[in-house]
């Protein structure tokens, strides 16, 4: 009974104990800080480096909403059009995080990605990005995510209905697969013809046939009733669906999908979460860092957090992207949007989404 | 109401606990403002420092390399000694405190810093965060008076022990890192059997790791590096950590141990209001006058009157409400301890000199050899330095 060692098995052993002996080292040098803080002065998007993103350039789409164009970090490991990435973003000095959808196709030549940002009103984030942003500026970054993808299907009928930003994981995917769809609707409704995004891109693309659009200039023509849908794509149960844009449009579009008898070939992109209801409110104790607050029980507990000054890790904001999920070790919280109760014990330590979830009594987070 | 407004010697009698509420409502908007003004500027600021310690802490651990060249050792030693100091004071110490934490930045917050010191930052920021920022100047409260082996007040029981504590002041300013770091491990509470020992056992690991990991680069892989000059860099190494030793202690004893400044009575702080609170404060520390790089040098503890009023805003900030806060002293007739750093720090050193004796000897013995002027110095000196809420109290 014999085994053969692979012949570079030394070899690999030696480098890779080089290395850690090596990470060891410049530990011990770098103590009572880590190496990173050091290589971060010089090398920000180095590989091994957090995930952060170098802003490249802002260009304006519309009075109101502009494309960002980020130089990633060497640990990115790319995107499918239809997803969305988390950014960590310093707004008078305060770091946030949002979550934008991607609008570059997978792979651009010269490895950065974008997002296309509309300023709402009292936006924090989207009218910095939007009005403010510098080329040059460090953003924080996640990785890609999001089930809101073409996936392999090769569809021969496609049909997207967006509203307002909604337009912009459909750009990402037109960008990106729009020469491998071979009949293309596109259903776009924004309050007037300069609000639209992409408004030239899109008009290109129909006048040149790779798609058909039909746009909805809400102020002059009012919002699109889904009930239209028949009429303005007669082909449609043949059609596979994605849609994106507010609450009210895609519940509708999901009640007609269904009784049309069409519910799995719809795909929706929610942007804000529909809040049901509020918690009771409560005392909220950070157990981690020892801060004790009262939160209301309409305010999501990632606020409260946020408010005293606790870490509080965060992405979405509308319970889409779990970047805030932390551990409640115990009490009870409850979902804003489903009106749903969760309660641990001590020694669960029950995963919850801090954005999305209020007081519903005494709790105690592991933060 | 607390005691302290009827006594008629003491320095806030004239003020009527509804003035104290008035002050503490004053002292309220001053903070609001800060608050509300944060921003960028003040982000961009404290990223600047961090930016520059740790190029200042690279370039002169670089240069020491070739420490054996004297030029280069005393210019690695200064610039050494400089980055220790901003990294304990303006960065550490602020960052602990929770200064930057509305940044909310991974990087730059209470919860994860670690600081090059031989405290364990989750042990300091106990002892000093809570202890110390809470019960400011109470004697029996607050171990940041006298660190537990001096007495810095006449209302400390004087023992023969005291006697020695000049000289226990001078080794505790060469050897301030661990100093603080015993301090926090509260031996002399676990000596007396009132620690709890599987407590104690664990932060005693925790100080033992720490001080390991800082002796094994300063003293063991840095001077390696330096090859030929390995015994040039561990003496530049052991000079920049004696520097920063005194320093610190320096500042530190400014703060609240020169004359003029208050302490307190343990049961003059029970049912302790929002207002009365901030009068503590403000009659317990001294503050250091200077220029911006003082200011710098000292993490701004040089306005540690501003600093025990708000220790959570970030220390930039501090310049620019001291006028604010100097006003209020003025109009609500209350005295603004501040000195000169010489000045304040032979302050201190006066006091605790003069303290290593029993009260009154110094006076005693002057008036054996000048019997003609007994009365009023003995009355000066027993009268002036006490403060007034333990006697009050006692």
């Amino acid at each position: 009974m014999t085994t053969v060692l692979p012949a570079y098995a030394p070899w690999r052993t030696a480098t890779s104990a080089l290395r850690d002996g090596a990470a060891r080292f410049a530990q011990l040098v770098a103590t009572p800080l880590v190496p990173a803080d050091y290589l971060d002065l010089v090398s920000p998007l180095r590989s091994g480096a957090e995930l952060r993103g170098r802003i490249v350039a802002v260009q304006p789409e519309t009075l109101n909403a502009a494309t960002v164009v980020i130089k990633p970090g060497r640990g990115w490991r790319g995107h499918v059009p239809g997803q969305y990435v988390r950014i960590g973003v310093d707004v008078e000095g305060v770091r946030q995080w949002r979550a934008y959808s991607l609008t570059s196709p997978a792979g651009r030549p010269d490895g950065c990605i974008t997002i296309t940002v509309k300023a709402m009103p009292d936006g924090v984030v989207s009218n910095h990005l939007v009005h403010e942003a510098q080329p040059g500026t460090i953003i924080q970054l996640d990785q890609a995510r999001g089930e809101f993808t073409l996936q392999d299907a090769r569809p021969d009928r496609v049909l997207f209905v967006t509203a307002g930003s909604g337009i912009t994981p459909v750009m990402g995917m037109l960008r990106d697969r729009g020469d491998q769809l071979a009949d293309v609707v596109v259903i776009h409704s924004a309050p007037t013809q300069e609000d639209v995004i992409f408004g030239a891109e899109l008009r290109w693309l129909a006048a040149t046939g790779r798609i058909r659009l039909i746009e909805r200039h809400t102020d002059a023509d009012g919002m699109l009733d889904v009930a239209e849908l028949d009429e303005l794509v007669p082909d449609l149960a043949s059609r596979e669906i994605w849609a994106c844009g507010p609450t009210g449009l895609l519940d509708a579009l999901e009640q007609h999908v269904q009784a049309a008898g069409l519910a799995g070939r719809l795909h929706t992109e929610r942007f804000r979460p529909t809040v049901l209801v509020t918690g009771e409110g409560g005392t909220v104790t950070f157990s981690g860092s020892g801060t004790v607050v009262q939160a209301a029980g309409d305010t999501p507990l990632l606020a409260a957090g946020e408010a005293a000054g606790v870490l509080m890790p965060s992405g979405c904001r509308m319970g889409i992207c779990f970047g805030c999920v932390v551990p409640l070790r115990e009490g009870a919280v409850r979902d804003l949007r489903t009106g749903e109760l969760t309660t641990a014990a001590p020694g669960d330590g029950v995963l919850i989404q801090t954005c999305v979830s209020s007081a519903a009594g005494t709790c105690d987070i592991d933060l | 109401m607390t005691v302290m407004q009827k006594k008629a010697e003491n320095p806030v009698a004239h003020l009527s606990a509804r003035d104290i509420e008035d002050l503490g409502l004053e002292l309220d908007a001053i903070r609001a403002q800060v608050i509300a003004s944060r921003g960028e500027h003040d982000a961009a600021y404290i990223r600047r420092v961090i930016d520059a310690q740790r190029k200042l802490d690279l370039a002169s651990r670089a240069v020491l390399l070739f420490s054996l060249f004297p030029p280069a050792w005393a210019l690695g030693t200064a610039g050494l000694s400089v980055a220790k100091i901003l990294e304990n004071m303006e960065i550490g110490h602020n960052i602990m405190h929770g200064q930057w934490d509305w940044m909310r930045d991974p990087k730059i917050h209470s919860t994860t810093w670690e600081w090059d010191n031989a405290s364990p930052a989750d042990m300091w920021k106990h002892s000093h965060n809570e202890l110390h920022h809470t019960y400011t100047n109470v004697i029996g409260k607050d171990n940041d008076l006298g660190y537990g082996i001096m007495r810095v007040d006449e209302d400390q029981r004087w023992m023969p022990f005291y006697l020695g504590q000049p000289l226990w002041n001078f080794i505790n300013a060469c050897l301030f890192e661990y100093g603080i770091a015993a301090y926090d491990l509260e031996i002399a509470k676990n000596w007396a059997g009132r620690k709890d020992n599987a407590e104690f056992q664990r932060q005693r690991k925790a100080v033992l790791g720490k001080i390991r990991k800082q002796m094994t680069k300063d003293y063991l892989v840095h001077p390696l590096l330096s090859g030929p000059s390995a015994l040039t860099t561990l003496g530049a190494n052991l000079t920049a950590n004696l520097v920063r030793n005194l320093w610190t202690h320096s500042v530190i004893m400014c703060g609240h141990f020169p004359e003029g400044v208050q302490t307190f009575a343990k049961k003059s702080i029970e049912g302790e209001t929002r207002g009365e609170w901030y009068l503590r404060q403000m009659l317990g520390s001294a503050n250091i006058s200077g220029g911006k790089l003082t200011h710098l040098m000292t993490g701004n503890l040089s306005f540690q009157i501003e600093h025990h009023l708000y220790p959570d805003l970030p220390s930039n900030r501090y310049a620019e409400i001291a006028p604010k806060v100097q006003e209020l002293f003025e109009r609500y007739g209350l005295t603004y301890v501040t000195g000169s750093l010489p000045r304040q720090v032979g302050s201190a050193w006066k006091k605790v000199i003069r303290l290593s004796l029993p009260n009154g000897f110094l006076a005693n013995l002057k008036s054996a050899r000048r019997p003609v002027r007994v009365a009023a110095p003995a009355a000066d000196a027993s009268g002036a330095g006490r403060p007034f809420m333990e006697r009050i109290a006692a």
